[in-house]
């Protein structure tokens, strides 16, 4: 039986709508042949929590260029905790500074991407480092 | 095939390889050489119909351009400071960055600003924020630009109410206030209401601007932002003077006559990367606009056909890598800006992909400005590459591209219903993955990311947004709540709950309602429950 294919959530937590990185990304990853699932603009944690579980995906892409990720990839974090969806790995991307990536990977976000990464090296990342749950 | 469309080949590449193509940024195929007969459409004079050369006779020489440096973080009192410190320094107009809460119609003590307060831009929830804002500027001193677009009809109530309370008449008032929220729907994405109670809030501002603040702009109509979601320069230009037809039509059915309003609309346009396509582009929109007001609209007054715009370098262009690079990028973004005609110019700092400019970055890139304005020579005469037979056949071009789509979206139904279709989004979206993809195989260049990276990179000191404001924030405005008189904020407050189901014009109540503490949070919580909350279209 050939192993699933690998799910991911593309999500666009707070209240920052610009969605070009998101979009390139989601379809990077669904051209790089993983099932990519886009929850569209100012998400709560609390949604992109619960759509994570209903969708039963193995990782979650957060884009954040609001400068509020240091508080909403802990809170997306905390709110799959509670819903049992610990092992989701979490990667993102956005404007963070380079001494808040650090801080964010030592909370458990998986990888962080900033300015200038190139599609190829996401969808490598995801390859190599996302299983299925 | 004639010699000049023929591209030439490298003269090291194997006799198998392509031809090398030569593409604008915008991917537009660019001919090896262009030459008399490839110079199409009315040229003109400057300052004459249809303004191709620019809008007024003397251009620059008669008036230098506005320099207006985006401006917003932390508290209004922080951002206040910073507005002083652009004043001392040479700058001659305020631009207003608020914070995602106030974008989005939300209080600082709202469970959604949670972690957004203060952060990208200024927070003003109420009319006290507003007041320290533009503490010690006289209003009738400068024009202020602010930027907000589905909150906006609430902060420019507020603006109208902090001059009114300096002893500033609303007639003395000259400033511009973004309220695009076409343009939202396509590109930039922040909204409260869907398209047609948006626009009919716009056109309450328009209709209300023209009978007390003449001097004020109700919409600047943006393509700034279609272009940082990834347009290429002929859909900037379409689908910006697309959106503008969309509130004309709106602004006449509502019974306004054409030249009542449309002297007092404005632009905003991108600068990005390719220096010839970006002079071409602001030829081609200005020229495409006067023959739209006036063939389209019936327009006589020869100021509602001028395309007046403020423009911006290309956020999107910078690169976090080598920032100092960006001084460079900047430099030339805002020279074709300058040549293009652009009355009024922020030039980005070479720190914004990292984080919110710092003060030293702020002011290298006011001075590049200073610099183009009064050391390089290119303000001496009007209009100087007027006549380049490359700049004269790229103006034609972008103008009938552009001009291909505004019919293209007129077939839809105009450009509401081309919005509820997905169209300009997804067109948009192609060209964004389209240059993603040239990136990623190296068929464009960004110095310093794809090509030419350099290991060592010293560190850079940005700006850190205080941790502890946002409570403080949020105390103030809960603070601000209890202190006022419950009665009249709850009955002023049903008075614009009323306008909005009557239809009557909203700014007085919205004027009236700020001046007795109802915040900018509850008055959008009105406009949801009334007007509905608008739902993004989540497609890849």
């Amino acid at each position: 039986m050939a192993e699933r294919k690998i799910r991911i959530l593309v999500a666009k937590p707070g209240l920052d709508g610009h969605d070009r990185g998101a979009k390139i990304i989601a379809r990077a990853l669904r051209d790089g042949g993983f099932e990519v699932i886009y929850t569209g603009l100012h998400q709560t944690p609390e949604m992109i929590a619960e759509a994570a579980i209903q969708e039963d995906v193995d990782a979650i892409g957060l884009s954040i260029l609001s400068g509020a990720h240091n508080t909403l990839f802990p809170a997306v974090m905390r709110e799959l905790r509670t819903r049992g969806g610990d092992d989701v790995a979490i990667f993102g991307g956005g404007i963070i500074p380079e001494e808040d990536v650090a801080a964010l990977k030592a909370q458990g976000v998986r990888e962080l991407f900033t300015p200038g990464a190139s599609t190829d090296d996401i969808v490598a990342w995801v390859r190599a480092n996302v299983r299925p749950r | 095939m004639s010699s000049r469309t023929r591209a030439t080949a490298p003269a090291a590449a194997s006799p198998d390889a392509p031809p090398r193509r030569f593409s604008t940024v915008s991917d537009m195929e660019i001919a090896e050489r262009y030459d008399a007969e490839d110079v199409r459409g009315e040229i003109g004079r400057p300052g004459e119909f249809p303004y191709t050369r620019g809008v007024y006779p003397t251009m620059y020489r008669g008036r230098p351009w506005t320099m207006r440096q985006f401006a917003g973080f932390g508290t209004a009192r922080d951002t206040n400071a910073r507005f002083k410190f652009l004043l001392g320094q040479g700058q001659t107009g305020l631009s207003t960055a608020f914070d995602m809460p106030t974008l989005m119609g939300y209080d600082a003590d709202h469970p959604r600003a949670l972690g957004e307060v203060g952060r990208e831009g200024t927070a003003v929830s109420t009319l006290d924020d507003m007041v320290d804002l533009f503490d010690g500027i006289g209003l009738d001193q400068v024009t202020t630009s602010m930027t907000v677009n589905c909150s906006a009809s609430v902060v420019l109530a507020m603006y109208f109410v902090v001059a009114e309370r300096q002893g500033v008449p609303m007639s003395a008032l000259g400033g511009t206030i973004q309220n695009d929220m076409l343009k939202e729907f396509i590109a930039q994405k922040e909204w409260i209401s869907p398209p047609e109670p948006s626009v009919r809030v716009i056109v309450d501002m328009i209709e209300f601007c023209a009978r007390e603040a003449p001097r004020f702009h109700p919409v600047s109509i943006s393509g700034y932002h279609i272009r940082e979601a990834g347009s290429t320069a002929v859909q900037e230009v379409a689908f910006t003077l697309a959106d503008g037809i969309g509130y004309v039509e709106a602004a006449v059915a509502r019974g306004l006559a054409v030249d009542d309003f449309a002297p007092r609309l404005s632009f905003f346009f991108n600068l990005h990367n390719d220096f010839l396509e970006e002079i071409a582009k602001l030829r081609a929109a200005r020229r495409l606009w006067a023959r739209l007001m006036r063939d389209r609209f019936g327009a006589q007054d020869p100021r509602s056909l001028r395309l007046r715009t403020h423009a911006q370098t290309a956020g999107c262009s910078l690169t976090a890598q080598q920032p100092l690079n960006n001084v460079a990028r900047v430099t030339l973004q805002a020279l074709a800006g300058v040549l293009g005609g652009v009355q009024s110019l922020h030039t980005n700092s070479m720190d914004e992909t990292l984080a919110l400019p710092s003060e030293q970055a702020v002011m290298v890139a006011l001075r590049t400005q200073q610099i183009i304005a009064e050391e390089s020579g290119v303000t001496n005469t009007v209009d100087p590459l007027g006549g380049s037979y490359a700049i004269e056949a790229l103006t034609a071009r972008i103008e009938e591209e552009a001009e291909d789509y505004i019919r293209r979206i007129d077939e839809m139904g105009g450009i509401v219903r081309a919005i509820e279709l997905g169209f300009p989004q997804k067109e948009i979206a192609e060209a964004a993955y389209r240059f993603q993809q040239q990136l990623d195989r190296g068929e464009k260049v960004m110095v310093g990311v794809n090509k030419y990276q350099s290991a060592t990179e010293g560190p850079m000191e940005i700006l850190r947004i205080d941790p502890g404001l946002e409570e403080r924030q949020a105390a103030r405005v809960r603070a601000y709540k209890v202190a006022r008189d419950q009665a009249a904020a709850q009955a002023r407050l049903d008075a614009v709950r009323a306008g909005c189901r009557d239809g009557t014009n909203l700014m007085p109540l919205l004027m009236a309602a700020v001046r007795d503490g109802v915040t900018l949070g509850e008055i959008c919580d009105v406009y949801r429950d009334e007007f509905g909350v608008y739902r993004d279209p989540a497609w890849i």
